[in-house]
């Protein structure tokens, strides 16, 4: 395939993360083995976690490699090497190596472990997103992952129990998250399903106006106590991204469809007069909207199926939309993190999910960048050299050498986060050994 | 089953006067005025009978278990609403499997549990083997237990699982109070909640443990427990059973191979195993061979034609179909065409008029020495003087066993044709419109590989004045051999209601 000539001259031929030579680069140079290595495998020496691992490599465009396992983190990037895939992911722990999978019975590969994983993307968001669609993402509509990745976070923690949660962006416009805690990796498939449906609130397609049906049969019901806290949590992000920064209810596409979400017949017909011929806020369609609900205040029946209506539609504008089917099995394959995304040639790295509203996707370092960075480094370090060449002695010099290549770029601190994350679940993990030792000593 | 023992004939109750009659509430702790060796109707199935046991009690006690768990996966499969479900699998559990509470009279309810207990250990060996099988095997017998949890008396119920010692933590008055309001908004009937709540009692377990009832969201979730109120105990319950069961299941599969084993069971074993993932449920008499007498009803050669049109299933209009055609049919074809024919009881004199007919281009010679041994050997006339039981060619023979050939007719047409095939088949001669919902549900189930459940709703599609959806043959039952659809069908026409044509279908495969 001819290379398109680029004439944008800031780009570069390096910058272009289809190349080979540049993921190459990458892999040889960036791509930080072992902290990975660590956090799939969660202690030093080699357990099942890491050899009867899956991984599925994507070779140039199209071609795709599953059922690769390694015996260490040298085997793995030395295949990674070799390969140079242009991405991989992650799969599941099987009851033996996968690569093994052809001196096995039909179907004895059977997935045990898996982290508990969530994929939340952008293009979910479309029909509420009035800043762009499709593949792009600003930092505008970045506030509906943040307040995503908030409310998951939350209920994963306090709800659920899990503590080793890890949130990675995905490199163009949505975020994963890789949870685990031990309890995670053993759930089995029913058990996932369960926590996602638990989870998925906002169902239905394009053809579907409501899309929030969590109050039983008549959508009359109370809230579940964890969606009750949910609300709380997005009451600002409703008003700061829905309201004010998207405006989604000025145009009449959107405020149409907010009519068609309330039950209340005189209300609609009342406020869709007041609005069809104004171009008003959406902060102040809102509010008037929540004046008609006061006026029916003393109307028992109409108010409480007006309020539950309001919280609903707050739930639609806000709660995350994650893509079920990535959670509910543990055979899904999900995009490891650290690898390059193909299209953006963005690094996928770990997000601190109490800093998510300040992170900017676009800020994101990229692999022309980094390599860029390198280089840079290199040629100082080149030049530091030829000048201390006297005073120093050798060891120092060897030492800063071993230090990796990546503390020298813009994506030292993902990595310190992912080091800080890791130690955690290690840390858990020997405690647990160490729990269930001196268990058996006691016999 | 019901059997009236004298073994252990209930002594006379002592509140038989006190008693209202039909309650079923009585206050006897653990049933203890009887003195049984299964206290409870409920079972676990924790340890294994330790008993000696007939070949023949092996058998029977099996089979008997199996038919009900074939029945209920079949069921299963069906989409049915609830009410329904409920109802079909408890018709099929008292046919087969009955257990009577503690407060049963007449009923040897020892007996009873034994038949139980030892039915669920067989089939444990016999669905250990495959993840396939185990996985059918505990989906359905979680449906089973389920049902009869469900339909037991609630005192000896409460006995039962006080018996079991989950060491479930209870959540404290102190806790209760902290989580009151999310408590309450997760109680199932909204109406009573506050009225309820004082008696309602939780208990706290870790979410994964029931994953039914976290989905959807019916129980509280905090800090990684599910707080679970007596109302839904049976979620617990069942997992736990589900557990146990799977575990078992697969310790069992790895002693299986050291099983010091002589060839007696594990030809049943491997024969139970098949049955049950062909889907068809179990023909009851694998030793026996009981004879039986073909001539309920008086057919001949001359009412044939007008038969198939009507009420033949897809398999064997097929093989008379093509016989119209062309004038013969190979080897397989004829018997089991044939051995269709002698149990629609088609006397040997009619059947060798018809078959010459279909062979309208054989000489006669041709015909007296090629094919005429042939149709008296089948109805035990010739050779060995085998009178070969139809029943021996039910739908798992069909489907299983003699994989057709390219130019070969029989075979179960769900299975065996290519389903555009099927597709025209079907609207020609059972005028099923392509393209109709009921034409996609047929073939929904051909792709799923539930071949009988598809024959089965073409039979309902078929009589849609007798038969509802999901009836099937009757009280859900599905498909599981040719001549019982025939029955049926043919029944139906002739105004006979369930309960006449009962007994012959039973005659051939109920026992």
């Amino acid at each position: 395939m001819p290379v398109p000539v680029k004439t944008d001259s800031s780009m570069q031929v390096e910058d272009d993360a289809k190349s080979p030579e540049v993921m190459l680069a990458f892999y040889r140079r960036l791509f930080p083995y072992k902290p990975f290595y660590l956090w799939l495998n969660q202690e030093q020496a080699p357990t099942r976690l890491f050899t009867h691992r899956e991984f599925a490599f994507t070779l140039g465009e199209s071609t795709y490699v599953r059922y690769n396992s390694f015996n260490n983190a040298e085997e793995f990037k030395k295949e990674i090497l070799r390969a140079n895939p242009t991405r991989f992911e992650i799969g599941p722990v099987y009851n033996a190596r996968p690569r093994d999978r052809k001196t096995m019975q039909a179907s004895a590969l059977r997935p045990e472990k898996r982290e508990l994983v969530f994929d939340i993307d952008m293009t979910d968001y479309d029909e509420i997103r009035t800043c762009c669609s499709g593949g792009n993402i600003c930092v505008r509509c970045w506030g509906y992952i943040a307040a995503a990745v908030k409310v998951l976070n939350h209920s994963l923690r306090e709800h659920f129990g899990f503590q080793h949660l890890l949130w990675v962006y995905s490199g163009r416009r949505g975020i994963h998250c890789w949870i685990s805690d031990k309890a995670a990796l053993d759930l089995t498939d029913d058990q996932r399903k369960a926590i996602t449906n638990f989870l998925e609130v906002v169902k239905g397609g394009k053809e579907q106006l409501k899309k929030v049906h969590v109050r039983g049969s008549n959508d009359n019901g109370d809230l579940h106590p964890a969606l009750t806290d949910a609300l709380n949590d997005v009451k600002d992000v409703f008003v700061k991204t829905v309201l004010q920064d998207q405006d989604c209810f000025r145009e009449e596409r959107g405020w149409d469809t907010l009519l068609a979400l309330i039950p209340d017949k005189d209300v609609v017909d009342s406020l869709r007069k007041r609005w069809q011929n104004s171009d008003s806020s959406s902060k102040t369609k809102w509010k008037e909207l929540l004046i008609a609900r006061e006026k029916l205040s003393d109307q028992h029946l109409r108010y409480t199926k007006i309020v539950k209506a309001i919280e609903d539609i707050i739930l639609q504008y806000t709660y995350p939309r994650i893509d079920a089917e990535v959670s509910k099995r543990r055979n899904h394959l999900l995009k490891s993190p650290f690898v390059i995304h193909p299209g953006t040639g963005r690094v996928c790295v770990p997000v601190e999910p109490s800093q998510v509203d300040d992170f900017d996707p676009a800020g994101v370092p990229t692999v022309g960048q980094l390599l860029r960075e390198l280089d840079q480094t290199h040629a100082e370090s080149l030049e530091d050299d030829v000048k201390m060449d006297d005073e120093e002695t050798k060891d120092d010099k060897s030492s800063r050498r071993s230090e990796p290549d990546y503390n020298r770029t813009s994506l030292r601190p993902y990595v310190e986060l992912f080091e800080k994350h890791i130690a955690a679940v290690m840390r858990d993990a020997r405690e647990a050994k160490r729990a269930a030792n001196s268990h058996s000593m006691d016999f | 089953m019901f059997k009236a023992t004298s073994r252990t004939a209930p002594p006379p109750a002592p509140y038989a006067e006190t008693s209202r009659p039909g309650s079923s509430r009585r206050r006897s702790s653990d049933g203890g005025h009887r003195n049984l060796k299964y206290p409870y109707r409920l079972n676990f199935y924790t340890s294994p009978p330790a008993l000696d046991i007939t070949l023949e009690e092996f058998e029977t006690f099996a089979i008997a278990r199996l038919k009900v768990l074939s029945a209920i996966h079949s069921l299963q499969e069906r989409s049915l609403p609830p009410a329904q479900f409920r109802e079909l699998i408890s018709t099929q559990i008292k046919t087969h499997l009955p257990l009577s509470s503690n407060t049963a009279r007449n009923v040897d309810v020892d007996e009873e549990r034994r038949g139980d207990e030892i039915g669920h250990w067989i089939l444990r060996l016999a669905f250990c083997r495959s993840p396939d099988l185990r996985d059918k095997f505990i989906r359905t017998e979680l449906e089973l237990f389920k049902q009869r949890f469900d339909s037991d008396d609630q005192h000896e119920r409460s006995q039962f699982l006080k018996s079991l010692n989950f060491d479930w933590t209870v959540v404290d008055d102190t806790e209760k109070r902290v989580y009151e309001k999310q408590l309450k908004a997760c109680m199932p009937w909204s109406a009573q909640r506050d009225g309820q709540f004082a008696s309602e009692s939780w208990v706290k377990v870790p979410w994964y443990t029931v994953p039914d009832l976290v989905g959807p969201r019916k129980v509280f979730v905090k800090g990684g427990n599910a707080y679970v109120p007596q109302s839904y105990q049976i979620s617990l319950v069942l997992q736990a059973f589900r557990s146990n069961l799977e575990r078992a299941l697969e310790l069992t599969a790895k002693s299986l191979p050291r099983m010091d084993e002589d060839d007696r069971l594990m030809p049943i074993l491997a024969h139970l195993a098949q049955s049950f993932l062909s889907n068809v449920s179990i023909e009851s008499n694998f030793f026996g061979d009981a004879d039986d007498d073909p001539n309920s009803t008086r057919i001949t050669a001359d009412m044939i034609d007008a038969l198939a049109v009507k009420h033949f299933p897809a398999c064997q209009y097929n093989l008379w179909n093509r016989l119209k055609r062309d004038h013969h049919l190979k080897h397989f074809a004829r018997l089991q065409f044939g051995l269709f024919l002698k149990a629609l009881g088609l006397p040997l004199e009619e059947a060798l008029v018809y078959w010459r007919r279909g062979f309208s281009q054989l000489t006669d010679d041709k015909f007296q020495k090629e094919y005429k041994y042939n149709i008296r050997h089948s109805y035990g006339q010739e050779g060995k003087r085998m009178n070969y039981p139809a029943k021996r060619f039910g739908c798992q023979q069909i489907l299983t066993s003699n994989q057709p050939g390219a130019q070969d007719s029989h075979g179960c047409p769900y299975r065996h044709f290519a389903p555009e095939t099927l597709q025209t088949f079907l609207s020609q001669h059972y005028s099923i419109s392509t393209g109709s919902p009921e034409m996609r549900e047929v073939m929904d189930q051909v792709k799923k590989q539930h071949y009988h459940l598809a024959c089965t709703r073409v039979f309902e599609i078929t009589h849609p004045k007798d038969v509802k959806k999901g009836e099937g043959l009757g009280e859900g039952v599905s498909v599981s051999h040719p001549n019982e659809y025939f029955n049926k069908s043919w029944g139906y026409e002739k105004g006979i209601s369930k309960p006449k044509t009962e007994p012959m279908s039973d005659d051939m495969h109920l026992d």
